[in-house]
């Protein structure tokens, strides 16, 4: 579906952590048997596809029951990915996406909810959302594709926007700090964090499934690209180039210096985070035990 | 038709919080989310309670837009569900609403109105979310909303409000008030069995087969849950209402959209508009007032009539959509109608348009959180029979 993903060279791709699950990438008439539409409004470069994919190539290396498979998502150029993928889906509304999967996995704890969100989507607008989920430890799975900007509505800052970076509305040059999403999760409580780009798609699919797979709050960022406006305003408007500086960027969570790493923009990929704890509805029907012995007594 | 499961006694002493609370659950309602505010409170304590004794679910989520929103999720995951809030709220789940509203999910929000804007008046009742209960949200859309003036009422509208947004497949809200909230009434609760509980059912077809286009005005299809091999898509686009899918681009499909989710309320409007007349019969004068404030017109009914003058009772138990019909009868009967209500013309306005000039239409506001006694529905009765020689005072 994407043109960024030469099915010859995913071998190639980093596969992340060992005690991630390994998942073997589908061939691409095995990945659209997934999709209900061949076409996007995605723009030319876009990594979001990729992502897609990835989602795509994690649920099937798993063997989940696609009928299962509840996929929330926002608004953004994110939230289309709920039109495109042939598993129930839910279009929210802006920011909303973790507050109505809470509703959805609470109501039917049988299901498999993926929560597909933006980065302003989860950290702007749907941040007390986000925190939330995280401290409750439901068990859903939040895909954030972070491109760095508000794409759908023509390039404007984001909380992941880096200070100094150029946005519409951000022209001499952003004022605020980026969030780190992973520190923001880990710090609200979630039991599974981990981080990797739309250039390692091997490591992409593995920590997603890792995800699914994980029995709590689980938050995979996926870096994504935006050549057309992050990429233009502040790096590259070549899709390739841009992938490129992806690979230069992210270091495996095993070589990551805080201190060294940090200041020359580099972010920490791989599995970032693993506890366990409580999840979320196993306590709630823990809860409905309780209340009917107690009345019952 | 299903029969409820209630463990609630006949003959009770009840608040109006707790009896929608009880109401949801004899409903068949088994998530509620909620956030704390007063004067609503009461209704997440009880459930807090209620909802895991009957294997239901009760979230307090992190604000008013989540709560909306797991009940929509809820709803959209098969269970029955509601939320219940009071004006600040209210104004926070607007957004919510309209999504629910659009992309057709049955839940019901409980607003127990309180004074505002604002924080306004905390603890103290009003009916000031008229209003904003019909146009809250942005957007061309229909919406249902029922009026309590009991604490009986809060429980049978409570299961009145569901089995209209499961057959209408929309949001249903309940305008209570601080003083219907807080109020304790000795109540005597409907035998279970005697209640009818609707539910949206599931598509008696393959999913291959499945096709909203069949969906008509007069045939109402249910959605499959989410997590079935129907694989539903849910949007707040606008969707082409024959394939679901999101259409933005044809100008047809967005008419027919908004079409079809105005109508299917108002085309049903006769089943769902219930308004109670009292000595409507040869009434010359027609006090028109709904929730806390039709307890005090009723009054001043009874009083009147106990004096041989004809003034009469119309109290709109379903407020939206508007009873247009009751009033238009109403304005070819009476000369003059009065419309007391806590809140400064809002249903007034709507009487006047549907009076439309053949009676005279009397408003009476207050929005000092005080209630309105029957002393001063008295006194603007009084005014529009100047010739009658009163009895009392």
């Amino acid at each position: 579906m994407s043109a960024l993903v030469d099915e010859q060279k995913l071998e190639q791709s980093p596969q992340g952590d060992p005690e991630l699950p390994r998942i073997k990438p589908h061939t691409t008439s095995e990945i659209k048997a997934h999709l209900r539409a061949a076409k996007t409004l995605w723009c030319p470069g876009c990594s979001n596809g990729t992502i897609t994919r990835a989602l795509i190539d994690a649920l099937l290396g798993l063997e989940v029951d696609p009928t299962k498979v509840v996929v929330v998502a926002g608004i953004g150029c994110s939230g289309r990915v709920s039109a495109y993928l042939d598993y129930s889906t839910v279009h929210t509304a802006h920011g909303r996406a973790l507050a109505v999967a809470t509703g959805v996995k609470a109501a039917d704890p049988s299901l498999h909810v993926i929560v597909a969100m933006g980065d302003g989507d989860s950290s702007a607008i749907g941040g007390n959302h986000f925190i939330h989920a995280a401290r409750r430890n439901i068990d859903l799975t939040a895909l954030v594709f972070n491109n760095s900007i508000y794409g759908m509505t023509g390039g404007q800052t984001s909380p992941t926007t880096h200070l100094g970076d150029r946005s519409t509305t951000s022209v001499y040059g952003n004022v605020e700090p980026a969030f780190d999403l992973c520190e923001l999760a880990h710090a609200a409580g979630a039991t599974y964090v981990a981080r990797s780009t739309a250039w390692a798609y091997r490591q992409l699919v593995n920590v997603i499934a890792g995800g699914i797979a994980h029995k709590g709050f689980s938050m995979v960022e996926a870096m994504a690209i935006c050549p057309v406006y992050y990429g233009r305003f502040n790096l590259t408007s070549d899709p390739t180039e841009f992938l490129r500086l992806q690979k230069e960027h992210a270091v495996p969570a095993g070589e990551f210096d805080e201190g060294e790493s940090r200041v020359r923009d580099k972010y920490p990929v791989g599995l970032l985070h693993h506890a366990e704890r409580q999840e979320f509805v196993t306590a709630l029907t823990e809860v409905k035990e309780r209340a009917k012995e107690a009345s019952n007594g | 038709m299903a029969v409820a499961e209630t463990t609630a006694p006949r003959a009770v002493l009840l608040q109006g919080n707790e009896a929608v609370a009880e109401g949801a659950i004899a409903a068949g309602a088994r998530f509620f989310a909620g956030y704390p505010i007063t004067p609503s409170t009461e209704i997440a304590e009880v459930l807090a309670r209620r909802m895991p004794q009957v294997g239901g679910t009760f979230i307090q989520m992190e604000d008013e837009i989540a709560s909306i929103a797991a009940v929509c999720g809820a709803s959209l995951a098969g269970q029955k569900a509601l939320t219940a809030t009071s004006g600040p709220g209210f104004s926070l789940m607007q957004e919510m609403i309209g999504f629910a509203s659009m992309a057709q999910i049955p839940c019901v929000i409980v607003d127990v109105m309180r004074g505002g804007p604002s924080t306004g008046l905390p603890t103290e009742p009003a009916q000031g979310d008229m209003m904003q209960a019909r146009w809250g949200t942005h957007g061309e859309h229909s919406v249902i909303a029922l009026v309590p003036s009991s604490v009986e009422e809060c429980y049978t509208l409570t299961v009145e409000a569901f089995n209209l947004s499961e057959q209408y497949r929309t949001p249903v809200i309940i305008l209570s008030d601080a003083l219907i909230g807080h109020m304790r009434e000795a109540v005597v609760l409907p035998e279970p069995g005697s209640l009818r509980i609707a539910a949206r059912g599931e598509p008696d077809c393959e999913p291959d087969e499945y096709d909203t286009v069949s969906s008509t005005l007069d045939n109402i299809l249910p959605r499959p849950p989410l997590g079935s091999a129907f694989k539903v898509h849910v949007t707040g686009l606008v969707y082409n209402r024959r394939s679901g899918t999101p259409d933005t681009a044809d100008p047809a499909a967005a008419a027919d959209l908004g079409r079809y989710l105005r109508e299917k309320i108002y085309h049903h409007r006769e089943a769902i508009v219930r308004v109670e007349e009292t000595h409507m019969e040869d009434a010359e004068v027609a006090i028109f007032a709904y929730g806390s404030v039709a307890r005090s017109a009723l009054a001043v009914v009874r009083w009147a009539r106990a004096q041989g003058v004809p003034v009469g009772l119309v109290r709109p138990i379903t407020i939206w959509p508007f009873p247009t019909h009751a009033v238009d009868r109403m304005a070819g009967q009476v000369c003059s109608v009065i419309v007391p209500e806590m809140n400064v013309k809002q249903m007034s306005w709507e009487v006047q348009a549907a009076v439309s000039g053949r009676a005279k239409v009397v408003d009476y506001g207050r929005i000092d959180g005080k209630l309105i006694t029957p002393a001063e529905i008295k006194a603007l009765v009084k005014q529009e029979f100047y010739y009658h020689k009163w009895e009392d005072e």
